[in-house]
Parts: structure tokens; sequence; C-alpha cells
């Protein structure tokens, strides 16, 4: 089974990385950018038995930290 | 005083500490390897150095926060053994929850290498008792990742609980309320981005680092 886990950061945490991406687009000339957030893409192959449980663990535990970051998992059936 | 350094791959100021730890205890500290599931018997300190364990990936410090040696650190925290995080360390401490808050990219996104004037703000921890409170103290900084972040909630419960041990006197990071070390809420651990073991001998340019050593060798004692 295929998963995409998409660590996102929560919104009021400042997002230095982002505000830099904002400005280099406003100077490329493309106008009315309001914001940039980046965050980064996981990609994992588990076996199919893998419960919900053990997923939700896995992006607690590891792959986000969740006092700055929020996740979201998607199944390979739900990305096109 | 027996003391433990912990190593991970890509650390690189074990070295620094173990001989800052040497100095003021007069015996070297045993190096722990990241794979190690035991600390060494009868230490009264374990260290968390700086560096770039495991690259940085995902994280500053999230993989070797799950590694087997800080669960033993975790354990050891929670009966009251003192753990000090330095830069790399203290990112790696707030991963494993041991410290609150998060270490996130630096406000300029610049790598910031250079003297850091700090103000001590609580002197009464075994940790920060070789200062007084109020006193301005210089001690490098070199990271990446320093900018301290927490909600308003915990801000305010660090510094109401005089949980805020040292703070930057003037912009470094853009760490929130300024701060560049936190104890937790029993005081026995200790995470801060300064490196005191880069300032503990005149030849390095003053030995301001060496009284956070010193003090600490003390209050163990």
């Amino acid at each position: 089974m295929k998963l995409r886990i998409v660590v996102t950061l929560k919104n009021g945490v400042l997002d230095p990385q982002g505000k830099a991406i904002q400005h280099a687009l406003g100077s490329l000339g493309f106008d009315g950018v309001a914001d940039a957030r980046v965050g980064k893409l996981i990609e994992l192959d588990v076996a199919d038995d893998t419960s919900d449980e053990a997923i939700d663990q896995m992006c607690r535990k590891l792959l986000a930290n969740t006092v700055i970051e929020n996740y979201r998992v998607e199944r390979q059936d739900s990305v096109a | 005083m027996k003391t433990a350094v912990v190593v991970f791959p890509g650390s690189n100021c074990d070295r620094d500490i173990a001989v800052a730890l040497e100095q003021v205890t007069g015996q070297a500290p045993a190096m722990v390897w990241h794979g190690d599931t035991d600390l060494p018997d009868g230490i009264g300190l374990v260290a968390v150095p700086g560096g770039f364990s495991y690259g940085d990936y995902l994280r500053s410090g999230a993989i070797a926060a799950r590694s087997p040696v800080m669960r033993a650190v975790v354990e050891a925290a929670g009966r009251g053994l003192p753990v000090l995080g330095i830069c790399n360390g203290f990112q790696i401490l707030t991963e494993t929850g041991l410290l609150p808050g998060a270490l996130m990219r630096n406000a300029r996104l610049n790598f910031v290498c250079r003297d850091a004037p700090l103000t001590v703000a609580n002197a009464t921890s075994r940790f920060t008792r070789g200062y007084s409170e109020g006193e301005t103290v210089t001690i490098p900084v070199a990271h990446h990742d320093g900018n301290y972040f927490a909600d308003d909630e915990t801000l305010d419960r660090l510094e109401g609980e005089g949980q805020v041990a040292f703070r930057y006197a003037g912009v470094i990071n853009g760490s929130a309320r300024d701060i560049a070390g936190v104890l937790n809420a029993q005081g026995n651990v200790l995470g801060m981005m300064p490196h005191p073991e880069r300032r503990v001998e005149a030849a390095h340019g003053g030995t301001d680092g060496r009284r956070l050593f010193e003090g600490l060798v003390e209050a163990l004692a």
C-alpha cells in the first residue's frame, strides 16, 4: 500500500522559508501571492494490512513534530 | 564525578565537550555510541553534544531522538539524572519531548556562527549556578536551526516557572522571547543553542563557558 504523508507547518508558526519564496515570486513579477508555506511530502510503501492506528503513530512518533507541524495521510487510491 | 557523552553519526562537538568535562571533573567522560541501549553505571551527568546527527535528515535531531541510546537517556532523565544538550543536543532533547518547544530555521535563514552575548535568566539551577542572575556572558553560537518556538501558553509557563536559563542579549536567530536555553520543569535537563564547551580556556577567547561546567560539577559533587 502506497501512502503519501503531507507534513505542513501549523497556522501561527512563522515560516521564514515560505516568506523568502513569497518575496522571490514577487521579485519575478508574480503579483498577488499573499502567502507561501513550505511543507514536506513523504512517500511510504507499507504492508497492505498496516492499520490506520499504526500509520498515525508513525506520523506522531517520527514523521511530524506535532509541536510545530500538522500531517495528513493520503492513500494511493485517493492519490491521482 | 563520572560523566558520559553520547555520540551520534554526525556529532562534531563530542570531543570538545569531552575535553571540557575532563578539565573540570578530572576524569575523561565515557563516550556512548548511539546504538547502545544502556548508559554507563554511576554517572552524574550525560551530555548530548552539538553537530549534525544523521545529517539533520527529516528535522534537526529527529532521527537521533529515536535512537536506542536516547531511550536510555529519557529514562535516566526521568529518574533525575542531569542531562545537558548543546546545540544539536538541544534540538534532540526537544524532539524526545524532554524539553518543550522546537528549534526552527533561523528567522533570516542564514547559518549564524558568531559570539553571542547571553543574559543569564535563571542562576539558581544546577547548570547555571556559576553565574549571577541578569549577568551578561559571551558564548559562541553556530547553528542553522536555533529559532526557538513554543506556543504562548508554554512560553508564559517557562518564564513563570524560571525555566528560561539563558536569553540572547540581541537579535541572533529570531527565537521566541530571545530564548537561548531552557530547563525542564524538574530542573535536571538543560538545552541550549550556544556552545559553552567552546569557551573553557583563555586560548578560546574567554572562559564564560567553563563556569557552567564548574558550577555544575560543584552542584553535583
